[in-house]
């Protein structure tokens, strides 16, 4: 592996670089842009670190990092209140994040929420229609009351962040939860779907991109059986927002959510999306502070959306970063992105073909995918498969990837994913074969 | 080929236990039965204990599904127990959970764990020490279930 010296030449990803192009990241291209990342620049049990986890956490540019720590060492305030200069300034940047965070997904900055990550903006919308189903929020919530009838749908695809927060949400409104279970690849298709999906359901919850296979869902097909019975849907970006271009306006979904961390950004920052009208109408989930109109020792009045789901005193810094990664991830191009890790998945769904004893989960098709591979390998755990590859310099994810369902389903308890971003090459993907290629012969398997 | 510190991790001793089970398969009856599951990865033990007319530990058994670690580990712990007693069970469970609490560094006398020792390498991997207890966790709970 070679690492690139920034210093020779400017990043290729610096926000300064111009419109969005669309042509495929190279091997070469890629490198320059790891130039950018701090952390990939070290070795790993005698090892150049090969980072291959970005599907659970990417790396942060400088740029990123920087911007958190500029924020920080010159504007730092509390945001949405206080009249002094530094309160203004913090106020202009964190509402201007959200005009450029909202235009990357396709969205209006009235319809971004920020949450602490994906997790909460999905148990944020479970416990809004929560409270709606215990009468709060007027005649306006009637859409988001849940009872004895009423049809939760998710899949069995879901992460487990897309699937507890709903069981819950049956729990307390008695409402049925449904899943659409998925082929023998793994995937969710629109028969299955369409088998479940009914005049009962009123939310259909499902991811974009899965977590295991990389399997692309079929949005559209889902949106317009939930939307044909009047449900509502939400979407789980998380495997998506970071790796293709996302317009959610576009996809036609009702909520989505995604996560900062797995963008470039830090940690503690993701956003939850909802059509305008929808969040003007649900009641919040978290109450308190900046969040109100009018307070009496009886009631308060809410603020419309956003504001009205974020009490308290906001992440600003991480807010701020993640607007600085999508500025660098607009500035390398998304079509871009997707085009170079489609072509690095290939490459991995092709070289684990040739070894002997590993079985891809997931459909083996690259065009129904992004660039992640999850494995099994006979006879020998996940985790010794991670240990053996981390003894390499080789960062992979073991285990269920908070998908025990899907993984059952499959019929494996845990596997090996690889999952790749906009600064892995070919080099990273030929590693990562090379060390499952000799993994049973290590374990006395083969 | 892994390095040396892989190469210490998973021992001939540790492979060969991990394929050819020692006290696999729940027997009948048993004092006790306890389940642990490690969430993280899935790994799972269910393990029954047997004692003797005299209190002392017949035997373990046990089945379970996990990596080379966790079914080595329980493995070893079979070929331990059988005839010792509650307090020295008791006693080898702190030792052996105090050699994977070393970090590398060992402890001073390993020689009452007798072949488990060799699991001495999982403690410079602090992620798989969870792994490694599994068994003695359970092995522990079924001694409490059964006093």
């Amino acid at each position: 592996m070679t690492i690139h010296d920034s210093s020779e030449t400017p990043p290729a990803g610096t926000p300064t670089t111009g419109a969005p192009r669309a042509d495929i990241l190279g091997d070469e291209e890629a490198l320059r842009l790891r130039g950018d990342f701090p952390a990939l620049h070290q070795s790993v049990n005698g090892h150049p670190l090969v980072y291959l986890d970005s599907g659970a956490t990417s790396q942060k540019p400088s740029v990123v990092l920087d911007a958190e720590r500029r924020y920080l060492e010159t504007t730092n305030a509390a945001v949405h209140r206080g009249a002094h200069s530094l309160a203004a300034a913090a106020t202009e940047l964190y509402e201007d994040a959200r005009v450029t965070v909202a235009d990357f997904v396709g969205a209006r900055d009235d319809e971004i929420v920020w949450t602490s990550n994906a997790t909460e903006g999905l148990n944020l919308i479970a416990y809004a229609f929560s409270n709606a189903s215990a009468g709060r929020g007027g005649e306006a919530a009637e859409r988001f009351r849940l009872g004895a009838g009423d049809e939760i749908v998710i899949t069995e695809a879901e992460h487990h962040s897309n699937l507890v927060p709903w069981q819950e949400l049956a729990f307390r409104t008695g409402a049925t939860l449904r899943f659409v279970p998925v082929d023998d690849e793994g995937v969710i298709t629109a028969e299955a779907a369409a088998a479940v999906i009914g005049e009962r359901t009123r939310l259909v919850a499902f991811t974009h991109v899965s977590n295991v296979t990389g399997a692309i869902s079929p949005v559209a097909d889902l949106v317009r059986m939930a939307h044909a019975v009047g449900a509502l849907v939400v979407l789980d970006a998380c495997q998506s927002a970071p790796h293709l271009p996302l317009d959610l306006d576009a996809l036609d979904v009702d909520f989505a959510v995604f996560s900062g961390h797995k963008m470039l950004a830090p940690t503690g920052i993701g956003a939850l999306y909802g059509r305008r009208e929808l969040l003007n109408t649900m009641p919040p989930f978290l109450t308190g502070g900046s969040m109100i109109t009018t307070v009496t020792m009886e009631k308060s009045e809410y603020l419309p959306a956003p504001q009205r789901f974020e009490a308290g005193t906001q992440r600003v810094s991480q807010v701020i970063a993640l607007a600085e990664a999508v500025r660098y991830l607009r500035a390398v191009g998304m079509d871009g992105i997707a085009a170079h890790e489609r072509s690095l998945g290939e490459r991995l769904l092709a070289g684990l073909a040739d070894i002997r004893g590993v079985r891809v989960l997931g459909p083996l098709d690259a065009d129904r995918r992004t660039g992640l591979a999850a494995i099994d390998v006979e006879g020998v755990h996940a985790h010794d498969v991670g240990q053996y590859l981390d003894d390499r310099g080789i960062a992979a994810r073991v285990g269920h990837h908070c998908a025990q369902p899907l993984h059952r389903r499959l019929g494996v308890t845990a596997s090996t994913r690889a999952s790749t971003y906009l600064y892995n090459t070919t080099a990273d993907v030929d590693a990562f074969l090379e060390g499952v290629a000799g993994v049973r012969s290590f374990f006395g398997e083969a | 080929m892994g390095s040396p510190e892989l190469a210490n991790l998973y021992q001939q001793v540790i492979l060969d236990h991990s394929k050819r089970k020692k006290g696999f398969g729940l027997a009948e009856g048993g004092a006790a039965e306890s389940h642990q599951l490690n969430p993280t990865c899935g790994d799972e033990i269910t393990l029954r204990l047997h004692l003797a007319a005299d209190d002392t530990i017949e035997r373990i058994s046990w089945e379970g599904a996990g990596c080379s670690i966790s079914m080595a580990s329980a493995s070893l712990l079979s070929e331990l127990v059988p005839g010792l007693t509650r307090s020295e069970a008791r006693e080898r469970i702190a030792l052996f959970r105090e050699l994977m609490r070393s970090k590398g560094e060992g402890v001073e006398d390993d020689e009452p764990l007798g072949d488990a020792a060799a699991l001495e390498g999982v403690s410079r991997y602090v992620a798989r020490v969870k792994c490694a207890m599994l068994g003695w966790v359970a092995f522990e709970d079924t001694l409490s279930l059964s006093s």
